[in-house]
């Protein structure tokens, strides 16, 4: 057997994070667990080359893990507190395999936890469900590695001192509870897909980050919800390639080639969607797909039926009352042939203060005016848009089309 | 594990309240009370007077400093407290969410923190 380096990375990515969600539970301490894993890979690499890989790795590495970490312990003088752990004998280890795969659910909805701040619980979830090192997470999210690292340590002692629990949870529980992960992993997503049309500075994608994890959650908690997230991810990852034209500059959904949009994703996102509608009621992230899917199944914008769109928007706001989806919903209807109806409906709700400081409520209204012929209206909205605007390619995006006003081309 | 429920409400929001709905609220809180103590989460807790009646006393250079009010001025002010037993943190904010003030204000949940143990002190020359 090799003892390349290969092998151990090999080993360390097949391995490595179902035994430190393991590790994490017989432990009861995320940083004990992580030392003890790193000893029970060094004792890896050490002995099976000699005595042979053994017949099941991962409970192999548990186990040795598991010493370790008591071992440990024993030496600490903070022992008493953790004098329960130094009972259970090998075989209380429950290492079954469905135990085991449920300790990555345990992992995620710990990490997910709503007691955490959001900025924590993304950086938890990308340094422990997905295996990244503190440096990658760190360049993938824009920050400093030892800011992320503080954030991270921080989150790790309130999981232990608040004794957030390390537990899938139950049926009952769980309605309340998915959202929760679900949010986490589309915030991830986002956070990729946002970046994808700036200068690309990181090998880490998160969102393909964020789509592993949701295929392993829906592996693990077949749920329509999770269903419904992996086929909005699918469906908006389908229009990447498209999404920015040959100089980097922003393209939006009507201006789209879409013989760029990947048919392949959109059918993959298509099938999640089917499963999760077969699950009802359709929850929020299956109406979202939903609304994706009728855009991916025009094959020129003008045949968008606006009309299911609208349908769609309606069930969400009705469902999901939020101001960002009385704007789409109020967008989908002028585009469905009421312009009027769509602007007065955006007025009703400009005051509101998520929406009045937000940019893309004055590019959408100022997108309706344009469409009108009101150049004077679209102008201003334009401009209270760039007063409000932080990213360099909607920046550019939102002068481009001011400067069309002025100058038709 | 213990827990304490630190009860925080706007005393303007009780000020404003009728007699009878006051009235309610505690009848609502004794109840809560006696749940609380039946399936053995409740350990100790108190309600307090109002913001108004505070002294805060801070020793400096050893001299003590009395005050008039509260060690900090905020929106809500602190109403009470409950300590509960929860087997953990999720167990403990679904019992604080039915603490009825958690209408009208706001509950902070926070795992208590155990003392060390007495340090015993060695007298050099005497029998431990």
């Amino acid at each position: 057997m090799s003892t390349e380096p290969s092998y151990v990375d090999d080993l360390y990515r097949e391995h490595s994070r179902r035994v430190q969600a393991t590790l994490i539970r017989l432990l009861g301490d995320f940083e004990l667990a992580e030392e003890a894993m790193q000893d029970a890979f060094v004792a890896a690499v050490q002995q099976w080359p000699v005595n042979g890989k053994p017949d099941n790795p991962t409970a192999w590495l548990i186990r040795t893990g598991y010493h370790c970490g008591i071992d440990q312990i024993r030496q600490r003088s903070t022992a008493r507190r953790r004098a329960h752990l130094l009972l259970p004998t090998d075989e209380a280890l429950d290492l079954e395999p469905t135990t085991i795969e449920d300790d990555a659910l345990r992992l995620l909805f710990t990490c997910c936890h709503p007691s955490l701040s959001m900025e924590a619980r993304i950086a938890l979830t990308l340094r422990e469900m997905c295996g990244l090192t503190t440096e990658q997470v760190a360049s993938a999210l824009l920050m400093k590695p030892t800011t992320l690292a503080q954030r991270i340590v921080r989150a790790k002692r309130k999981i232990r001192d608040a004794h957030i629990p390390y537990a899938v949870p139950t049926q009952e529980e769980l309605p309340e509870r998915l959202p929760d992960v679900l949010q986490v992993i589309y915030l991830v997503f986002n956070e990729g897909y946002s970046r994808s049309t700036g200068v690309s500075v990181v090998d880490i994608s998160l969102t393909q980050e964020a789509m592993r994890l949701g295929n392993e959650l829906a592996r693990l908690l077949p749920q329509g919800e999770v269903f419904g997230l992996m086929a909005l991810m699918l469906l908006n990852d389908a229009r990447r390639d498209a999404r920015q034209d040959s100089e980097g500059e922003l393209v939006t959904l009507d201006a789209q080639d879409r013989r760029l949009w990947r048919q392949e994703d959109i059918q993959v996102g298509i099938a999640w969607l089917e499963q999760a509608l077969a699950l009802t009621p359709a929850g929020y992230y299956t109406l979202q797909a939903s609304i994706a899917a009728v855009h991916a199944q025009a094959s020129h914008a003008e045949q968008t039926d606006w009309g299911r769109i609208v349908r769609l928007y309606d069930a969400l706001c009705r469902r999901f009352p939020s101001p960002i989806l009385a704007l789409n919903r109020a967008v989908a209807i002028a585009m469905n042939g009421a312009p009027d109806t769509g602007l007065k409906l955006l007025d009703d709700i400009a005051h509101h203060p998520q929406l009045s400081r937000y940019h893309l409520f004055h590019a959408a209204k100022a997108d309706l005016l344009r469409r009108q012929g009101q150049h004077e209206a679209a102008r201003s909205a334009y401009q209270q848009a760039l007063l409000l605007v932080t990213l360099d390619p909607e920046k550019r995006f939102l002068n481009r089309r001011l400067a069309e006003l002025e100058n038709p081309p | 594990m213990k827990y304490v429920a630190l009860v925080y409400y706007q005393e303007q929001i009780i000020n404003a309240m009728s007699e009878q709905a006051w009235h309610d609220l505690n009848q609502e809180c004794v109840a809560g009370v006696e749940r609380l103590s039946t399936n053995g989460h409740y350990l100790a807790g108190q309600a307090l007077q109002p913001v108004e009646t505070a002294t805060t006393v801070r020793v400096r250079d050893d001299e003590t400093l009395i005050s008039d009010g509260p060690f900090a001025e905020t929106k809500e002010q602190l109403a009470g407290f409950y300590l509960l037993e929860a087997h953990d943190l999720n167990e403990a904010l679904q019992l604080a969410s039915r603490i009825p003030p958690a209408r009208l204000g706001s509950i902070e949940v926070r795992p208590v923190r155990e003392l060390p143990p007495k340090a015993h002190k060695t007298v050099i020359g005497e029998q431990p």
